[in-house]
């Protein structure tokens, strides 16, 4: 075939003639750089720089981290915990001294009551204390299931789901269904544990001001101003609004029909948590939904804790079974940690029995709070943040300092002359460096309806000469 | 530097002089006259000097066949899988799944379709092998509630029948303390009716009780520590308090088999994580000096501090870390360690103090102690333990303290009394005795499992024994077999563990008789036949035949 192959040798040599120059010069450069690559030195992206084994060693030896803790001044002012001796209850003994309750959450009395201590001991005999084990690994009781179907029979849901702490049930719910790449709306005064829930979903997070529905409305069509740009991103990121339903830190209630009006407008879900309007607000103890008489099926998820008006310990969560289910998959404080003592389930359940049996308590404790609210105002230098018929209120000073903690100082002077004086009140703590919007210093005062109105009126007047004796500049 | 764990009861092992592989793992070749075929891998302590006592840990290879099998199943139910969806979306088949309400219907959906792939179609034909209810104590056995379903598992109800005394091998009840009789019981009878259940408030503002610092004190004087801080929850107390100790230019390392809670505190934290190989302490070697040598990625600048991430027992493996090597390790590099023993403490060590009194080192090299007392005491909650100076700041900075209501005090109580018993400060010598019967009790249920030919996970002395079954049939097949036989037994599969490696954990008890395991381990021979889960491949000489008497 030498004839075929020199006819070939010719067409090549003829076509090269005949190629245009520019087309030649290309391939030549692209010869050139193919030789340049296959011979330069290759070179990883991170650059391992040439260190030798003796500079390792040094730099090795030469590295020195910080402490693992920096150290903790002595007069740092939550150092030393105020020691409480014999039972929380409405006569605390504080610090050696017994002194009228108006600082534990005991909203509805019921640390004391004598039925849920005998029920918490009769599920002690017969079922010990811990539970040894997750609720999937025979760590489900049927106290678990009782007080699951109690509960969403009371908050009048289809199902509840139970955790054992009370600061995890909405930091495992809302990582649960919100994550990386959806939206939640949150109000500026939401409390830690929503925080932390808002940190493990790794969602956007925006804040609007604190019951402000004008600027959540100004959120809200920025958000479907970016969804008509992008439709197709839009069908698939979930929304939710997270608000509570009496404040933590700021003792008012959010506005629910308008937020639930927002809702179907602009198609986002609502999580409510209730930790201190549960057992609180409505002609029930509902809740906040009583309260304004919202259908409770409108709020995707309700969470609330019952360390509060429960009296026990734990948290819940409540809803359609269609939402709540999915916790018990993917909720993390739920599926990878032990459950609830059983005696604690117990506890609850017969709260939540005499709950029913007196709905006139909450109404007691209406007007309690109304009580309290009207003999705080008024004080001297002090001014109380809350609505009346909120049952934990903030004293905050009139006139900061300007200093933190100064003003924390001073705020401490007052409690402890109360303390002295037989009121038990407490400051009001934050973790200074990691809240988000840190709320001003203040006295945290709250009403029980084992407070007596002489025991108001006097906690009233020793606040008072606290306030005129320690704030008088 | 190649010594191997002394070893000389089993037959298959390092023999010495054997060259140590890189990775601290000996293979071997068994020449003896039971001859294996396949290799092994036997995990060997290759510092001789730093560990006091055999160090053994085994993971035998999956079978070829038996891995083949498994994907083959997976493959067949991801294809019933779609199919079932298909049919469910076109309404063929009844669909019994919640549905989102009418109103809600165009808000974007709640869940994707794939998320949930797995609950719909494989989750859900065994579902019945866990949430099992029970209504007893959680001792060595139980009463359990009987459920049944007509609905292949999507809905259940009850029978209104109780099955009585069944053996549990699955909850973490170590120390037998799980019971509503005895000293505990009592004082946290009293406890509830003098001073009630709950708290309403939270360390900082009202719920600091007296009875809470001499919770914290009895805890440091138990693990040899300066100063402890016990929290309501052992989740909680992962989650809340490494964002404290690590923040934004720290570096973690943390173990790959990591539990939830601590991957959890670890990411809240910001601080960049870096994981190493199960166990490893060579990986561990690598990252450290990657880390001091090169800083923090892109800027170069160096890290604040290291924080490496451990636990004492891993619950899904049944390994225990390699302590002795890790703080070696972590003196000469300057990290700080943080150990969690949620399983360990009480289970492991001659006085029930962990892992730590277990290898016989001082718990002053340890920066960080944590653990539980949801295992071992019977009780619930966590602790922090270590120096003055840490505690101190976590008294002012840790979540716990400031937004999370205070212990209960009967679980307080609870977790007192236990801790004098194990400690011997009762006056008597029930923990003692509890401990020694935990360990014969390891070291029994393991040793004649391994005889029968299944495949055990994890280390000689860890309560926690994983036996492995593989495919997804069996998982719910072993469960259901193991109750029908009254035996409670808790499996796992994925997520929880890798694809083909499902297994089931068995927990064992100080109070468990030697009846009571001698019966479960003949049902578990049973079911084993039944269902032909003796995969090992590594022949061991029972007991009778051996020459030398076991430690």
């Amino acid at each position: 075939m030498a004839a075929g192959q020199q006819w070939v040798l010719v067409e090549m040599v003829q076509a090269f003639y005949e190629a245009p120059a520019y087309h030649l010069i290309l391939e030549g450069i692209l010869i050139l750089w193919i030789i340049r690559l296959l011979f330069s030195k290759t070179y990883k992206l991170q650059e391992r720089s040439d260190l030798t084994e003796k500079e390792k060693e040094e730099l090795i030896e030469e590295w020195q981290p910080e402490p693992l803790v920096p150290p903790v001044s002595k007069d740092h002012p939550s150092r030393n915990y105020d020691v409480v001796t014999g039972p929380p209850s409405h006569k605390i003994i504080v610090n050696g001294k017994e002194c009228i309750n108006f600082a534990s959450f005991n909203f509805l009395g019921l640390l004391d009551s004598e039925r849920v201590k005998l029920k918490a001991l009769s599920s002690l005999k017969k079922y010990g204390v811990g539970t040894c084990g997750p609720r999937g690994f025979y760590g489900t009781f049927d106290v678990h299931l009782e007080l699951e179907e109690r509960l969403a029979r009371f908050m009048g849901t289809e199902e509840a789901i139970i955790y054992s702490y009370g600061f995890a049930t909405i930091a495992s719910a809302i990582p649960a269904y919100s994550k990386r790449g959806d939206i939640i709306f949150v109000d500026e005064a939401a409390c830690f544990s929503i925080q932390k829930g808002l940190q493990a979903s790794r969602s956007f997070v925006k804040h609007f001001k604190h019951n402000d529905m004008e600027d959540l409305e100004r959120l809200l069509k920025e958000q479907e101003i970016e969804d008509q740009k992008n439709p197709r991103k839009a069908r698939v990121i979930r929304r939710f609004i997270v608000v509570e339903g009496l404040y933590i830190n700021t003792a008012d209630v959010c506005p629910l029909p308008d937020l639930v009006r927002l809702k179907y407008r602009y198609k986002v879900r609502i999580f409510l948590e209730e930790s201190m309007s549960f057992g609180v607000l409505g002609e029930h103890g509902r809740g906040v939904t009583e309260h304004f008489g919202v259908n409770i099926d409108d709020i995707d998820l309700i969470s609330a804790n019952m360390e509060n008006a429960l009296a026990s310990i734990g948290g819940f969560c409540c809803g359609r079974s269609f939402v709540i289910d999915h916790q018990r998959l993917s909720g993390q404080g739920y599926c990878f940690s032990a459950s609830l003592p059983p005696m604690l389930a117990s506890a609850a359940i017969e709260a939540l029995n005499i709950m029913e049996e007196d709905p006139g308590i909450f109404r007691l404790l209406q007007d309690k709070c109304k009580h309290v609210h009207k003999a705080l105002q008024g004080t001297p230098g002090l001014k109380l943040v809350g609505e009346p018929l909120a049952p934990a209120l903030h004293l905050q000073l009139e006139n900061s300092s300007g200093s933190r903690t100064e003003d924390l100082k001073l705020l401490r002077a007052i409690v402890d002359y109360s303390l002295d004086r037989q009121i038990a009140l407490t400051l009001a703590r934050y973790l200074d460096k990691e809240e988000r919007f840190l709320p001003p210093p203040s006295i945290r005062v709250v009403v029980t309806v084992e407070q007596t109105q002489e025991e108001i009126q006097t906690a009233a007047q020793c606040i008072r000469e606290a306030a005129l004796n320690i704030l008088k500049r | 530097m190649t010594e191997s764990a002394g070893n000389k009861n089993e037959d298959c092992h390092a023999a010495n002089g054997v060259k140590a592989g890189r990775n601290g793992m000996v293979k071997n070749h068994h020449h003896h006259h039971q001859c294996q075929k396949q290799e092994e891998v036997y995990h060997a302590a290759c510092n001789g000097e730093l560990y006091s006592r055999p160090f053994i840990e085994s993971f035998e290879e999956t079978p070829m066949l038996v891995a083949v099998l498994t994907y083959m199943g997976y493959g067949i139910l991801t294809i019933f899988g779609y199919l079932r969806d298909f049919m469910r979306e076109w309404k063929i088949e009844k669909c019994h799944i919640a549905r989102e309400r009418e109103e809600q219907k165009d808000f974007v959906p709640l869940y994707q379709d794939f998320e949930d792939f797995y609950t719909r179609n494989l989750y859900m034909r065994i579902r019945d092998s866990w949430n099992r209810p029970i209504c007893s104590a959680p001792g060595a056995t139980f009463d359990l509630i009987e459920r049944s379903s007509n609905d292949y598992n999507w809905t259940f109800e009850y029978t209104g029948r109780v099955v009585k005394d069944v053996i549990n091998l699955g909850s973490y009840n170590y120390l037998g303390f799980a019971e509503n009789t005895g000293a505990s019981a009592t004082a946290a009878g009293e406890v509830t009716v003098k001073f009630g259940v709950g708290m309403a408030s939270t360390r900082q503002e009202m719920g600091n009780l007296d009875r809470h610092e001499e919770l914290e004190k009895l805890v440091a004087s138990f693990l040899g520590v300066e100063s402890a801080m016990a929290f309501g929850m052992g989740f909680a107390t992962n989650s809340m308090n490494i964002p404290a100790l690590a923040g934004k230019g720290c570096l973690i390392l943390s173990d790959e088999l990591n539990h939830a809670s601590l991957v959890l505190g670890a990411r809240l934290s910001g601080s960049t994580i870096w994981v190493f190989k199960h166990n490893n302490m060579q990986s561990l070697e690598k990252l450290l000096r990657e880390a001091i040598v090169h800083g923090q990625p892109r800027t170069r600048l160096t890290w604040k501090k290291i924080l490496i991430l451990v636990e004492g027992i891993y619950s899904m493996e049944g390994s225990i870390i390699r302590l002795p090597e890790l703080i070696a390790l972590k003196k000469k590099y300057k990290a700080y360690l943080y150990l969690d023993e949620a399983h360990s403490i009480g289970a492991l060590g001659p006085c029930g103090r962990g892992v730590v009194e277990y290898f016989g080192l001082d718990s002053k090299d340890v920066d960080v102690m944590m653990g539980t007392f949801t295992k071992s005491f019977g009780a619930a909650g966590g602790y922090i333990a270590g120096r003055k100076d840490l505690i101190d700041y976590l008294r002012t900075h840790s979540h716990s303290a400031i937004y999370a209501t205070s212990m209960s005090l009967p679980v307080v109580e609870q977790i007192i009394t236990c801790m004098k018993c194990i400690m011997g400060k009762d006056g008597t010598t029930i923990g003692r005795s509890r401990i020694q019967r935990l360990a014969e009790n390891t070291v029994y249920f393991r040793r004649r499992l391994r005889e029968m030919g299944f495949i055990i996970y994890g280390n000689n002395d860890s309560p926690v024994v994983p036996m492995m079954l593989y495919m997804p049939a069996k998982i719910g097949a072993f469960g259901r077999e193991m109750l029908k036989r009254n035996i409670g037994v808790v499996v796992v599969g994925f997520p929880a563990t890798p694809i083909i490696e499902s297994r089931a954990r068995f927990c064992i008890s100080a109070a468990h008789t030697k009846e009571m395991l001698d019966r479960a381990l003949d049902v578990i021979s049973e079911v084993g036949d039944l269902l032909q889960l003796k995969y090992s491949r590594h022949k061991v000489l029972p007991s009778l035949d051996r020459t030398v008497d076991e430690e």
